[in-house]
This record gives structure tokens, C-alpha cells and sequence, in this order.
């Protein structure tokens, strides 16, 4: 239910490099062509989105996957940024992490993520879960045009 | 991945009849198990969910799909009236409609709608969107635990 044919752009805010490449490997698995960026702390991530530094060419993302524990700043921070940013609020923020605690969950709908996603330790459930963001995402649902 | 032991409980917003029963025979063959309540217009959503008159005793569902073209109180409008309740707005919402207008799809995302999904008009499309949302939004998501 997607328009445009493009590759789907997606920025992972990931510092765990282990994580983040087995994200990239789980999307290459789908046999989709997606376009995915990695950026490693929250600053960063604020960077990219607002196109600071050296992010000044930086594509608009189609879908953030946020973590949580993030460096130099939080994820939780991050995406209250991204959502009260009007320019930014209505790329959907899928928060995937380790953190199953109830008040992370809550915390995270209240500031408006779209879905909050446990990142299992099990690779084959990741997989799993990386090939439903995927469908979901960018099959059945319908995002906003850039 | 839903912790609940409990049923999922579902809130669908949505007038018109074919639909609504089309929802509930595609949930309820759902691998997680679940319980759907419909609300047919915008204003006894929003009773539904602040539990007045007749709702006092409702339960706060944990996930709720709504139509945008709905009677007494548009859609976007209950949109935007749960997002903006401090006890509500934790509380998903897929938007499920049959527009595919761009203003309304913007509309929603500016809203902070959790998603917004477009109602096929064939039948077995339908069916599969709404397999598709179980897939996902009962499966692999976690949704926020009531919090009362």
C-alpha cells in the first residue's frame, strides 16, 4: 500500500555494533532493497534528522527504529525531540530494545512512538521481527510523503 | 509478545456494519486472543474510552482502530482528543479508512496516530490487512500495560 517504489529509507539509532549489524543482515534477508543508515548515539541521530554537520545531505528517513540506551543522549530523549518537532513528528518512531520494563513501555507511548518493540536475544525471533517491521511498515500500512 | 495473560482488548471505531463484522470474523480466528469492542460513532468512542454514562464499568482497551469518516465526531477529531488525554494517549491507534487522501493521512501523523492504514475494498484484501495488523500489533509489538 506503499507509493513510491523507491528503496525505504530507514535510520537505525543503535550503538551497539553487534545489534546493528545483525538489523542490516535481517533486512538484507527480506531480498528488499532497503536503504538503512546507522548512527550510533542520540546526538547523532538528532544530526541526521536535522541535517547538522556533517549531515548536511542526509535523506529524511521513511521509519526511525530507535534503542533506548543510547550515549551522549538518551533514546527516550530523543524521541520526545523527534515528536515535538514539527517537521519531524510524523516519521513513525518504532522504539527496539532491550528494555521490557513497564515504565520504558508506557513512557515511550505517552511520548508518542508509534510501536515499542522488544529486541529478542534469540536470532531467528529477530529476524522475525525485523521481517514484520518490514511488512508492516512498508507493505500494509500507509506513511506520510516526505 | 503481549505479556497479558488476558484477552487483548481491542476498541474498533467504525459505522459501517459489513465492516465491523468483516473485523471481528477476521479476529476471531487470532492466534493471540483477543476481544473487540465497537464503537459506532466518534462521540461514543470517546464515552467508551472516558467511560461515561453507560461506559462506567468498560475496560481501557489496549489497542484502538479507527475510521476516519465517522458520525456526530470525525474521526481525526477523536484522534486528536485521545492524544491529547494524559490518561489516554499512551493507548495505540491505527487509523483503518478507506481514504487514501494525502491532507488525511498527514492529518493523522501530525496527530501522532500509531499508524495509518488504508481499507482495501475487496474482500479478501480486508481480511488480510486486518490479519496483517494482528500479525503485528498483537504479536510482535508490546503494548503499554494498562496503567490502572
Amino acid at each position: 500500500m506503499r507509493r513510491s517504489s523507491n528503496a525505504r529509507v530507514i535510520l537505525l539509532v543503535e550503538d551497539n555494533p553487534a545489534d546493528a549489524r545483525l538489523t542490516k543482515e535481517a533486512f538484507q534477508e527480506t531480498g528488499i532493497s532497503h536503504r538503512l543508515y546507522v548512527v550510533e548515539d542520540g546526538v547523532e541521530a538528532m544530526s541526521f534528522l536535522q541535517r547538522k554537520g556533517g549531515y548536511a545531505d542526509a535523506v529524511r528517513p521513511e521509519l526511525i527504529l530507535l534503542d533506548l540506551n543510547l550515549p551522549k543522549k538518551d533514546g527516550r530523549q530523543v524521541l520526545l525531540e523527534i515528536k515535538s518537532d514539527e517537521s519531524l513528528r510524523r516519521i513513525p518512531v518504532v522504539v527496539l530494545t532491550t528494555s521490557v520494563a513497564d515504565h520504558d513501555i508506557l513512557r515511550a507511548y505517552e511520548s508518542q512512538a508509534n510501536a515499542y518493540i522488544t529486541k529478542p536475544v534469540d536470532m531467528d525471533r529477530f529476524l522475525e521481527i525485523v521481517n514484520a517491521i518490514d511488512k508492516f511498515w512498508f507493505k500494509l500500512a500507509t506513511l506520510p510523503l516526505n | 509478545m503481549a505479556r497479558n495473560v488476558s484477552a487483548v482488548e481491542i476498541l474498533l471505531v467504525e459505522d459501517n456494519p459489513a465492516d465491523v463484522r468483516l473485523t471481528i470474523e477476521a479476529l476471531k480466528d487470532a492466534k493471540v486472543s483477543n476481544k473487540l469492542h465497537v464503537a459506532v460513532d466518534g462521540v461514543e468512542a470517546l464515552s467508551f474510552l472516558r467511560r461515561e454514562g453507560e461506559y462506567a464499568d468498560t475496560v481501557r482497551p489496549d489497542l484502538i482502530l479507527l475510521d476516519l469518516n465517522l458520525p456526530k465526531k470525525d474521526g481525526l477529531v477523536v484522534l486528536s482528543e485521545i492524544k491529547e488525554d494524559e490518561s489516554l494517549k499512551h493507548i495505540p491507534v491505527v487509523v483503518l479508512t478507506s481514504s487514501s487522501e494525502e491532507k488525511d493521512i498527514l492529518a493523522a501523523y501530525d496527530h501522532h496516530v500509531n499508524a495509518y492504514v488504508t481499507k482495501p475494498m475487496n474482500l479478501n484484501d480486508f481480511l488480510n490487512v486486518v490479519k496483517g495488523l494482528e500479525d503485528f500489533w498483537l504479536s510482535i509489538v508490546r503494548l503499554p500495560l494498562d496503567g490502572d
